[in-house]
This record gives C-alpha cells, sequence and structure tokens, in this order.
C-alpha cells in the first residue's frame, strides 16, 4: 500500500510527530482519511440540524403537514453507506496492521527486557543500553521483548508504532525506520510509581555509523551467543544435550527455527519462544523419543540469561557439529 | 398555561411523610430515585475533584503540585469512582427508578424492596470504595491490570474491589428490577410498539446488568484471590496470564461503556420529541437499535487489546465488529435528526442540551472508529487520544444527557420549574468547556502523548494548558445546575401535570406525582409520542 506522500512545501504540521518508519505514512493516510470521512459525515448532521433547528422553529409559519413516520428506503439506504465506508476503513486499516504485524524474515533482531522502570535493550553483538535503543536506518528491525515484572508497552510515536511487553512471554514489534535522528520512547502501559519517567529515545543511525557504534562497546559487552555458550556449561546443560547419539537430550544443533517433532505428534517450531518456555517449563513440550527428565530453572534464571541462550541456540546453525 | 386550580397542600410523593425514616425505608421508587441523585451527585463531585487536582498538576510538565504516587491515585480514583459510582447509576438508577413505571402505567417497580435494597448495596459498595481510595489510596487504574494489581502494588486494591463488587449486584438487581417490571406491569394498551424509547433504552440496558456484571464481579474476585491467597491466575510467576484478565475485564467493561450511553440515548430520544413536538422519526428502528447494540456490544471487548498479545486474526475480527456496533449508533443520530423536519423546535436548555449531546457524540463514535480501526490503534492506544474519545462520549454524550433529563424532568421530579436563563447559561458553559477540555487532547494523543503521565515532555505543554483551562471552565457549569436547582426548590414557581405540553403518561398525573403515580390506571390507546396536547399557536 502506497505511503502518504511528503508533499513538498507542505510542512509536516506539528500536530503531528514526525515520520520516522516505513509505516508511518500508511498510519498517517489512514487517519487523514478517516478525519475526512467523519468530517463529512459530521458536517451533514450539524447543517441538518441548524438548518431544521432555524427552519421549524416553533412559532415559524412552514408546512408541518405530515411529517415522516418512517422511510424504510432511507433507514436502509444510510444503514448500507455506513457498511460500505466502514468495511472500507476497516479493511485499509486492517491490511496495514497485518504488516505491522509480520516481520520480514531476514530483519535484523534486538532483545528488549522492560522491568520497573527502565527499558534495557540488548543487541545480539554484544553492546547493552538502559533507556536507548540504537538502529541503523533502512534496515527492518524486529524486536523481541519481555518485562520482568508487570505489563509495560513499547512505544514510538514518529514510527507510529507500539506493542506491550509483558512478563512470561516474548512479544514482537518490528520497523524500518526511515530518517536519521532521535525520537521518544515512551513506556505506553500503566507500570506504577515511575511509568512516566519510563522513557528514552530511539537512535537512528546511517548504517556505516551504526556498525562503527556496535564496534565501539566494553569488553564486558561480548556477543549473546558467546555468554550463552559460557551459560550453557556454567548452568549444566552441556551435561544432557552433548550432542552424542545417546544422550539423555536432543541434540540442539540446528533446531533454531525449525519443526520439532513431539511425544503428542504435533510439530512445533523451535522459536524463541519455544526455547524460554522448553527451560523454564521443560515438561510442557517433550520431543519425540525422550523422556521428560529435565529440570526446570524457573527462579533459577533472569530473563537476559534467558535471551543469552537463546541466541546461543540459535547460533548453532544447521549443520553445526554438536557441542562438547 | 391552561386553568389548573393547584392545590398546593395535595399529597404528593414528596410530603408524604418528612421523617428520615420515611425516605430510609421507602418502598416507593420515586423516593428511591431521589436517593440515588443525591448519593451520585456527591461521587461525582468526589469524582470530578479528583480531575481538577489532576489536571491542574498537568499544567506543568514536572510533577510538582503532586507525587508520582499521589498523581497515579487521583486518577485512578477519578476513573473507578466516576465510572462505577456515576455513570453507570445516574441515569437508570435516577431517571429510570423515577419514570418506568410511570412511563408504563403502572404503580411502582416490579420489586420495590429489592429497588430500596439496591440503593443500600449501591451506599455501601460505594461508603467502602470511597474509604479505601480516600484513606489508603488505590493506583492501578480503574482497569486493574495485572499482575501490577494483584502482586505488585501496596494499595489498597481489595478493599476497593470489594466496594465495586457490591456496587455492581446493586446494577443486577436492577436491571433484573426494570426487565420484570417491563414485561409484566405495563398498563392495559401500553403494548411493546407504544412503549417510550426511554424504556427501551432502559431494557436493553437491564439485559447489559444481568449478563455482563456477573463476569466482571468474578474477574474482581480472582485478582483478589491472587492477592490474598497467592493463587497464581495472571501473575505468570505463580503460573498465571496477564492477558487472560484482560480479556474477562473487558468482557464486561466494553458491554458497561453500553450500560453507560444506551441510557442517554434514551434520554434524548424523549427530549428531542417533547422539543420537535413530533414522534421520533423510525420509532421502530430506534427501539430495534437500542438491541442492536446491546447485542453487537457484546462481541468487541478485544478491541481494547489490539497490541496486548492476541493474534492479529482475533483482532482483526474484533476491530470489523466494532465497525458494525457503530451503525445502530448511527441510525439512531440520523433519526433524530431526522425528527426535527416538520417538528416544532424549542431550545429549552432539556433541547440544548440533547441537541449539544448529538453534536459530541457523533464526535465521540467517529473517533470510536478510529480507535477501532487496526493500524491507527496501534498508535493512539494508551495514548491521550483514546481519553479523549471516551471523553466525548462519556461526559460530552451521557453527562450532558443526564442533564438534560434533569431539567426536562425536574418539573415532574420536584413540582417546581427551574430557572430557564441560568439553564442555558450553564448548558452552553458546558458545552464549550468541555470542548476546551477534552479537544486538544486528540492532537495531544496523536503526537504520542501516554495516558496516565504524570510527567511529560515540554512540546505537550501548551495543550495540557488549554485543557485544564477548559477543565475550569466546564467545572463552574457544573456547579451551576447544582445551586440552582436546589435553590428551585424554594424558589421555583409551581407547575401542574404537563408543564411542557407534551405527550407521554408520566405527564398525565400531577406534578410531583402521588405516591401511587395515578389515580386510576391509564388505559392506553395512542401510539407513543402522538398525544402531544393541542396547541392554538402551531398547527
Amino acid at each position: 500500500m502506497p505511503g502518504f506522500p511528503d508533499i513538498p512545501g507542505l510542512p509536516q504540521l506539528p500536530l503531528f510527530p514526525q515520520q520516522a518508519s516505513t509505516v508511518a505514512g500508511q498510519v498517517d493516510f489512514i487517519f487523514a482519511a478517516e478525519i475526512a470521512l467523519g468530517l463529512f459525515f459530521t458536517t451533514i448532521v450539524v447543517i441538518l440540524i441548524i438548518y431544521f433547528g432555524i427552519r421549524y422553529r416553533r412559532g415559524a409559519r412552514v408546512d408541518r403537514s405530515n411529517p415522516p413516520d418512517t422511510n424504510l428506503k432511507v433507514e436502509l439506504s444510510w444503514m448500507l453507506g455506513l457498511l460500505v465506508l466502514g468495511m472500507g476503513s476497516f479493511l485499509g486499516a486492517a491490511s496495514v496492521y497485518f504488516n505491522i504485524n509480520t516481520p520480514p524474515a531476514d530483519a535484523l533482531d534486538i532483545y528488549v527486557v522492560g522491568q520497573q522502570w527502565m527499558w534495557k535493550a540488548q543487541h545480539p553483538e554484544g553492546r547493552r543500553e538502559i533507556n536507548e535503543l540504537h538502529v541503523p536506518v533502512n534496515v527492518p528491525v524486529r524486536l523481541t521483548m519481555i518485562s520482568q515484572d508487570v505489563i509495560h508497552s513499547f512505544f514510538i510515536p514518529a514510527f507510529r508504532l507500539k506493542y506491550d511487553v509483558i512478563p512470561g512471554r516474548y512479544t514482537n514489534l518490528w520497523f524500518e525506520a526511515t530518517r536519521p535522528g532521535e525520537y521518544h520512547l515512551f513506556c505506553a502501559e500503566y507500570c506504577g510509581t515511575n511509568h512516566s519517567r519510563m522513557i528514552g529515545k530511539v537512535v537512528v543511525m546511517e548504517q556505516s555509523d551504526y556498525q562503527a557504534w556496535l564496534s565501539s562497546g566494553t569488553a564486558a559487552e561480548v556477543p549473546l551467543s558467546d555468554a550463552g555458550e559460557q551459560l550453557f556449561s556454567q548452568l549444566g546443560c552441556s551435561g544432557c544435550h552433548t550432542g552424542e547419539p545417546n544422550a539423555t537430550a536432543p541434540d540442539l544443533a540446528g533446531i533454531f527455527g525449525q519443526p520439532r517433532p513431539l511425544e503428542s505428534g504435533e510439530n512445533v517450531i523451535a522459536d524463541e519462544s519455544y526455547i524460554r518456555e522448553s527451560i523454564l517449563f521443560p515438561s510442557e513440550k517433550i520431543v519425540a523419543g525422550y523422556a521428560p527428565i529435565m529440570p526446570t530453572y524457573e527462579g533459577r534464571i533472569t530473563e537476559e540469561q534467558l535471551l543469552e541462550l537463546v541466541a546461543y541456540i540459535q547460533s548453532l546453525g544447521a549443520g553445526a557439529e554438536g557441542q562438547q | 398555561m391552561a386553568s389548573i386550580t393547584f392545590d398546593r397542600f395535595r399529597e404528593n410523593y414528596l410530603n408524604a411523610g418528612y421523617t428520615a425514616r420515611s425516605w430510609l425505608l421507602t418502598l416507593d421508587h420515586k423516593r428511591i430515585a431521589v436517593l440515588y441523585m443525591i448519593s451520585i451527585t456527591f461521587f461525582f463531585f468526589v469524582g470530578g475533584f479528583a480531575a481538577v487536582l489532576f489536571r491542574l498538576e498537568l499544567l506543568t510538565p514536572q510533577a510538582d503540585l503532586v507525587s508520582l504516587d499521589n498523581y497515579n491515585r487521583l486518577f485512578t480514583v477519578h476513573g473507578i469512582i466516576m465510572i462505577f459510582f456515576f455513570l453507570v447509576p445516574a441515569i437508570p438508577s435516577v431517571l429510570g427508578n423515577f419514570l418506568i413505571p410511570l412511563m408504563i402505567g403502572a404503580r411502582d417497580l416490579a420489586y420495590p424492596r429489592l429497588n430500596l435494597a439496591s440503593w443500600y448495596l449501591f451506599m455501601i459498595g460505594g461508603f467502602i470504595t470511597f474509604g479505601a481510595v480516600v484513606f489508603g489510596g488505590v493506583d492501578t487504574g480503574w482497569t486493574f491490570y495485572t499482575p501490577y494489581s494483584s502482586g505488585y502494588t501496596n494499595t489498597a486494591v481489595v478493599a476497593t474491589i470489594v466496594g465495586v463488587f457490591i456496587a455492581g449486584i446493586s446494577t443486577i438487581l436492577t436491571g433484573l428490577n426494570f426487565i420484570v417490571t417491563i414485561h409484566k406491569l405495563r398498563a392495559p394498551g401500553m403494548t411493546w410498539s407504544r412503549l417510550p424509547l426511554f424504556v427501551w433504552s432502559h431494557y436493553a440496558t437491564s439485559l447489559i446488568f444481568i449478563l455482563a456484571t456477573p463476569v466482571l464481579g468474578v474477574s474482581l474476585l480472582l485478582v483478589v484471590a491472587e492477592r490474598l491467597l497467592g493463587i497464581g491466575i495472571f501473575d505468570p510467576s505463580r503460573g498465571g496470564d496477564p492477558v487472560l484478565f484482560q480479556h474477562l475485564f473487558w468482557f464486561y467493561s466494553h458491554p458497561a461503556v453500553y450500560i453507560m450511553v444506551l441510557p442517554a440515548m434514551g434520554v434524548i430520544s424523549e427530549l428531542i420529541a417533547a422539543f420537535s413536538r413530533r414522534r421520533v422519526f423510525g420509532y421502530t428502528f430506534v427501539a430495534l437499535a437500542s438491541l442492536a447494540i446491546a447485542f453487537i456490544g457484546f462481541l468487541v471487548w478485544g478491541h481494547h487489546m489490539f497490541v496486548a498479545g492476541q493474534s492479529a486474526f482475533n483482532a482483526a475480527i474484533f476491530s470489523g465488529l466494532s465497525f458494525l456496533v457503530a451503525i445502530p449508533s448511527a441510525v439512531k443520530v440520523f433519526n433524530w435528526t431526522a425528527t426535527l423536519y416538520k417538528g416544532s423546535i424549542s431550545l429549552d436548555t432539556p433541547m440544548l442540551y440533547a441537541l449539544g449531546f448529538i453534536g459530541l457524540f457523533v464526535i465521540g463514535g467517529l473517533t470510536g472508529l478510529f480507535v477501532a480501526s487496526l493500524a491507527l490503534d496501534v498508535h493512539v492506544h494508551d495514548t491521550y487520544f483514546v481519553v479523549a474519545h471516551f471523553h466525548y462520549i462519556m461526559v460530552g454524550a451521557s453527562v450532558m444527557a443526564y442533564l438534560g433529563g434533569i431539567h426536562y424532568w425536574w418539573p415532574k421530579i420536584s413540582g417546581r420549574t427551574y430557572p430557564e436563563w441560568w439553564g442555558r447559561i450553564s448548558a452552553a458553559l458546558i458545552f464549550a468547556g468541555f470542548n476546551l477540555t477534552f479537544f486538544p487532547q486528540f492532537i495531544l494523543g496523536y503526537q504520542g502523548m501516554p495516558r496516565r503521565y504524570a510527567t511529560y515532555p515540554e512540546e505537550f505543554q501548551v495543550l495540557n494548558v488549554m485543557s485544564t483551562a477548559g477543565a475550569s471552565i466546564v467545572s463552574l457549569g457544573y456547579l451551576l445546575p447544582l445551586i440552582y436547582l436546589i435553590w428551585s426548590l424554594r424558589t421555583g414557581e409551581r407547575v401542574g401535570p404537563n408543564p411542557w405540553r407534551v405527550s407521554g403518561l408520566e405527564w398525565t398525573t400531577s406534578s410531583p406525582p402521588p405516591t401511587e403515580n395515578f389515580s386510576t390506571i391509564p388505559v392506553v390507546t395512542a401510539e407513543a409520542y402522538t398525544d402531544f396536547p393541542e396547541d392554538d399557536e402551531d398547527e
């Protein structure tokens, strides 16, 4: 769907935030179209009320004979008209919404953990940020988000995007920024005392600047998958997930993103939610041919550590040899 | 005015006993309505005062008037009190209680004792919640989202919920009472198709009362169970699902907004008919539209959760249905407008409120379509855009309808007229102040200012100042009727049965009515809105 064109000479009205993502223009277009429709109906109703109110005011000598009691054609036609215009708006907005909810397969992954009352962003290459999110321009970015406590919401007005960040499961938000700059980041789901201070900024950079920024982290900011590899052995995962043929736990090499056959007969895709669930609630989904003997790590692992393990398992690409 | 000898010492429901006992143990629906009127007025000003405080805070970007925690308590108090203790009961329990028996030709509701019990439950619930919010404070927002409410906040959540729960029982009993009354106590000749549209609206509202409220009650009890007993229902750290709460909560709370607007629409139908001196255009469509709104209103709750974690497909179904529910509302708006055609229109205070209602309801309803639009809502959800949208309906529409109805039926309720010019001035102040308060919030929301924020970036200040200025004007507008209506009880002109010279059974009995409503039960032969007294000035 084409975006709303930047009309030269027409300033970006102070009524709207800047348009800084690929969908911002589309959302503004839907907004403008619905304003136009709304104004159309409001004007008709207001004009009729004023006109009738004056023409038929009490005491005016005017023909009031046989006021119509009902008119089926008129009733049905305005119901039909509304239905058509309404469905048109619905479909237009729904199509952009489906786009908003479907990240491209090649999107850059960044992880976000929200907690009372700050945002923590984790780039897979290692850099970590608090209340800031650096991203490259013109590159699709997919945020995988989770809360450590209550419900928050990650809101970037300039992108026209938000999604709730909830405890207990990952949610996603994807965008492609179109304009370098700094943009407001707000928590948009009431979360307690400092809800209105849980704010920050999204910094959109030229791609080369972003690469430079990525590699200028501290020594402690190691790639997420490296941290995950360390954790994998520290927490004892490598004890069972050896990659040997007769191991008591399935080999994890190459499983990420692939369907897993379960004992129940179903197949599930081994995405980050599956990995997280398998670490915290291992009995939920048992891989076919294995026994439900994995201990749970619930209460013994943080959301950040879970993301490290997810990144590590993701890095064990298809065809990689089993780890020791 | 026709010559009616008025006997000021005639017995009516107001002078049939002056003791506190005769009021507090009354079984008369009219006295119960007055008891409700006094109580909800109190709660309105409590909830309004909370709003004044936080609007003052929002004059500046920093949190300099109240602490962050107190700010959060203020908006929570405002929402809880205004919704559960003002808007939900206002029109049904005041005007509905007073008028339904009169409009259908009955002597009282079907269950007078249950009616009194409803008021006591309302008062007990109100007392508990008022105590909780004033002496302990609650800061969850009126939406009580989990797990914040069930595991993280240290405020008086349980006490507040108990108060709301008890008040909810009160509404279920009122709904039951209305349904049975409308089915069984209609006077001879008062067929369903002759019922005033006010009665149709309250019938539809009562269906929502009895079907939706229990879901809220149980959902809130589950929050209490999680909070007090540690049972994991909504908190993931205890094995629960936070989004489940949202589904359960909104399953009631969306129909609840129709509880708040359907009675208002019923009032407007009466006002438009009365002050156009003709039958509402498309009576059958308007009556059926009330039922359609109630029914479809149960199917759209997920539109509060487009970014909460349900699938895009689910969200799309809720969005489509939300567009559908707008259609019966629009039908009503067009029919009210068409009623003005060939009417005889008089701009008395109630009519000013009714016409103001139509304008504000149109804006509120249309902006409802904006938030029902999926991609748009992703941007404006949880911003001031939504706050503006629902205030246009709940205040711009429902409160204006309540005030319009109070003014219209004031002569019937009190036996006195109110001062007409003060009425018009207040209506104009309220209309202007309201728009100044809330229209800037649409802009603020689209610009990205989130709701429930005590502090905000400087660029949002100008619009916040405008909004607070509007709030001061609208507050004055609300204070004036409080003063002059009470004043009119002593100084207003006494009136006969039908001071407005309009159609309707309630206008055939004296003002105020006798306790038994009618000396003899009327036999109805005319369709609704066709019994306007003949007048020499118009045809």
